[in-house]
């Protein structure tokens, strides 16, 4: 029984080396969902029905994604502006998710120390993530404590830290499905 | 006579057709059973054949055949770049072994023209066993094969000068009687004669060829297209063969010229029917021309001359395979393919003992020893198979670099406005296709902006298979006959199972035909136009774009999973739903059902009811 529903929104997945790593290791696990945005939605005229349908099958999503300019690519964008509707995710009758976990995995470019105050980024990622906390928030759903990958672009230069993230985002994964 | 000629043809169409399966079914390889069915129907064993050295002759051609359809994979530029293991593994292998034979010849105590003539003659390998096995495992394109068919073009080659020197090593007295009847021309008057024939062919098959295909192709007359071919062939042939140069060799200039033709994979499937059995009827003729009473004689003797000749060979060859860019697993295919003697020492043998350079006895000894070293040739292949590549397995963790190969792993059969599209859009992404159309005056049209389109109907296994189908990945249907379509899809799906298929489809009746067949994905060749245009039109009356578009697009979704519904649903078998009442009361059903779809969650998407206002334009 697929517990967990991952929605995962690559624009470039095939030169993308860590999403394209975790997602294989994802997609050998039998209680996780992948759902790939890029490639059901190649013209990016998303289906509300059908994927409305799909959400109700599951009380865990996972959100997994890049970081584009602080925020989700512009695709998952568009699925959270159709999607999450008024009536359904929110507003008068629309607790269609509530009570449902909410856990975004996302990975950057830049290193950890970039999201400071002093980095270059000026603002921690708990911050720049507010808007997706708030959107969760607003549909009743747990917002869980966000799993980041930084600095991606040396990571499969440091064998070490790509065995420690791909060890700790499958725990992460088991923790979701297994523990639920 | 005639009664004679039935009976044989009976004797050998049985036998090949008894044995060949047979070997086949326990894995020994086609070639070895009509080697094996040739001895059973031999003079030694049942004793059906009444000539089985003309028949021998007669069935040579095949070899002339298998070269033509070489020549036709091979287009120039390959074989440019083949040009230094032709010369370099070719010539060292030819001059090696010879030297070797030679020397062995001198110790047992034969004058050296006759040593050197037998160290030449059996230097060479046989084409017909070499390629024909190398083909049947799918070998052709691997480094083995392509090194082994140097080492076999440079041999072919080679029978030219081997052709003149044979009467000049045989006693002086007889050199002069047999330049007196080899011919009338000598000297730079035959170089001529021969260079202007080469040019003619290089020339004609460049130039002449494709308006005379294309003008036969438009007559529809396929037995007419199959002459035509034979006729180009067979006359090949006869001029080289008439100025003394190996016809193989000719056929083989004229299938290299022709390997650009765009009717290349006609000529394939044409002419391959009749090197399969021509050369079925080689083999067997050569089984049947193995003389036991010769053996008996001298059991031990033959034995020896003829494992020594197999392992010299395989040895010289697998010295050569080291100086070669070949992986070790490939070196041991290369020098086991090679080892035995050819088709063309019968030739020279006879050839020699016309001149009076060698004995009868010595001639029909070693005549025995090539025959033998040919159908020990598949044993020693299933040996290699079987035994030596195995050891091999792990170390072969890449997959050899064929770059030689040529295939394409798209291919598109019908090349209409629908066809032209996809082929269009790959084409502008680096995906190169291989093309079928049965249109000859399309194909004219088509070429002239530089597609490679080849003239053929897509259901033919054969057409299919010398396109490339095996090594394909995806084959387009884009035919414009449903019927026609589904015939193609059923051909391909029996003898490729594993090639996806996406095919186009006419309307929903064969849309649904098409995904009940179970092709990987269909696109209805109307629709999506239609329903851009739809969204348009919606443009027009107000909406904005980006709604109308997502409208149009929902609906197509929603109508090819309609489509996918009826493929799985009705039990019915009706493959060909054609008849225009049909048509109507489908299309009526269609409509019927578009007013039960129902699509108000999207009334308000991106925004709250209310907020949208559906007729704002702004301009």
């Amino acid at each position: 029984m697929q517990s967990v529903l991952l929605i995962l929104t690559h624009p470039n997945l095939q030169q993308s080396k860590i999403n394209y790593h975790l997602i294989q290791k994802a997609n050998q696990l039998d209680f996780v969902h992948v759902h790939d945005l890029c490639e059901i939605y190649a013209d990016g005229v998303i289906d509300i029905e059908s994927e409305q349908k799909l959400l109700a099958e599951f009380d865990i999503v996972v959100f997994q994604h890049p970081f584009y300019w602080y925020s989700a690519p512009a695709l998952l964008k568009e699925w959270f502006d159709l999607v999450l509707q008024y009536g359904y995710a929110y507003g008068p009758g629309g607790d269609s998710l509530k009570g449902k976990k909410w856990l975004s995995v996302i990975t950057t470019g830049g290193g950890q120390t970039a999201y400071c105050k002093t980095g270059h980024n000026r603002f921690t990622m708990e911050q720049l993530l507010t808007p997706i906390e708030q959107t969760a928030h607003l549909c009743q759903m747990e917002y869980l404590a966000p799993f980041v990958v930084h600095g991606t672009g040396k990571l499969f230069d440091d064998k070490v830290r790509l065995d420690q993230v791909s060890s700790d985002y499958l725990k992460t994964l088991r923790l979701l499905g297994e523990g639920a | 006579m005639e009664n004679n000629l039935l009976a044989d043809a009976v004797t050998y169409l049985a036998a090949a057709v008894v044995s060949v399966p047979i070997a086949k079914r326990l894995g020994l390889g086609s070639v070895l059973g009509y080697l094996v069915a040739g001895v059973i129907i031999g003079p030694f064993v049942l004793s059906f054949l009444s000539h089985p050295k003309d028949v021998m002759h007669f069935a040579e051609f095949g070899v002339v055949l298998m070269l033509f359809l070489i020549g036709l994979e091979l287009k120039p530029s390959l074989l440019w770049k083949l040009r230094i293991p032709i010369l370099g593994s070719g010539g060292l292998q030819v001059f090696i072994t010879t030297l070797l034979v030679t020397a062995i010849g001198l110790f047992f105590g034969l004058p050296w023209q006759q040593a050197l003539a037998i160290g030449m003659i059996l230097s060479l390998s046989s084409t017909a066993i070499a390629l024909q096995s190398l083909q049947e495992k799918g070998q052709m394109k691997s480094t083995a094969g392509q090194g082994a068919f140097a080492v076999l073009l440079f041999q072919d080659i080679a029978v030219i000068p081997m052709l003149a020197i044979l009467p000049l090593l045989a006693s002086s007295s007889d050199v002069a009687s047999i330049a007196a009847h080899s011919g009338e021309l000598h000297g730079w008057k035959k170089g001529l004669v021969a260079g202007g024939i080469i040019a003619g062919i290089v020339i004609g098959g460049r130039f002449l060829m494709n308006p005379i295909f294309s003008f036969i192709a438009k007559s529809q007359l396929r037995e007419v297209f199959t002459a035509t071919a034979l006729l180009l062939v067979i006359s090949v042939a006869l001029a080289m063969q008439s100025i003394g140069l190996s016809p193989a060799l000719g056929t083989f200039l004229a299938g290299v010229v022709l390997a650009e033709s765009d009717y290349r994979h006609e000529l394939e499937s044409n002419i391959e029917p009749f090197k399969g059995l021509l050369l079925g009827l080689f083999f067997i003729s050569v089984g049947a021309s193995i003389d036991f009473n010769i053996f008996a004689a001298d059991p031990a003797l033959i034995i020896f001359l003829t494992l020594g000749l197999i392992i010299l060979k395989y040895l010289v060859l697998q010295l050569l395979g080291r100086f070669t860019p070949m992986a070790r697993p490939d070196r041991y295919t290369f020098a086991f393919v090679l080892s035995q003697a050819g088709e063309f020492a019968f030739v020279l043998f006879a050839f020699a003992l016309g001149v009076n350079l060698l004995p009868q006895d010595l001639v029909s000894q070693l005549t025995l020893v090539v025959a033998l070293s040919m159908l020990l040739t598949p044993l020693m292949l299933i040996v290699n198979d079987k035994f030596v590549q195995p050891l091999f397995r792990e170390t072969k963790a890449e997959p050899v670099s064929d770059d030689i190969s040529e295939e394409n792993k798209v291919i598109i059969i019908g090349f209409g406005r629908f066809g032209q599209a996809v082929g269009r859009l790959l084409a502008a992404n680096k995906i190169s296709t291989t093309i079928l159309d049965h249109d000859a005056s399309q194909i004219d049209m088509v070429r002239r902006y530089g597609y490679k389109v080849y003239f053929g109907e897509g259901e033919r296994h054969d057409l299919l298979h010398a396109a490339g189908a095996e090594d394909a990945d995806v084959i387009v249907v884009a035919v414009d006959e449903p019927e026609r379509s589904l015939r193609i899809i059923k051909a391909i799906q029996h003898h490729f199972p594993h090639v996806k298929i996406l095919a186009r489809a006419i309307n929903r009746p064969h849309a649904t035909d098409l995904l009940k067949a179970g092709v990987t994905a269909v696109e209805r060749e109307t629709l999506a136009g239609g329903l851009e245009l739809g969204a348009k039109v919606m443009q027009q009356l107000g909406w904005r774009h980006n709604a109308a578009w997502r409208a149009s697009r929902l609906f197509k979704k929603h109508d090819d999973e309609m489509v996918k519904q009826l493929a799985t649903m009705s039990g019915d078998e009706k493959m060909f739903i054609n008849h225009s009442m049909e048509t109507r009361s489908f299309i009526e059903k269609t409509l019927e059902e578009d007013q039960h779809w129902e699509h108000e969650v999207d009334e308000h998407a991106w925004e709250r009811p209310g907020k949208l206002k559906k007729n704002v334009h702004l301009d």
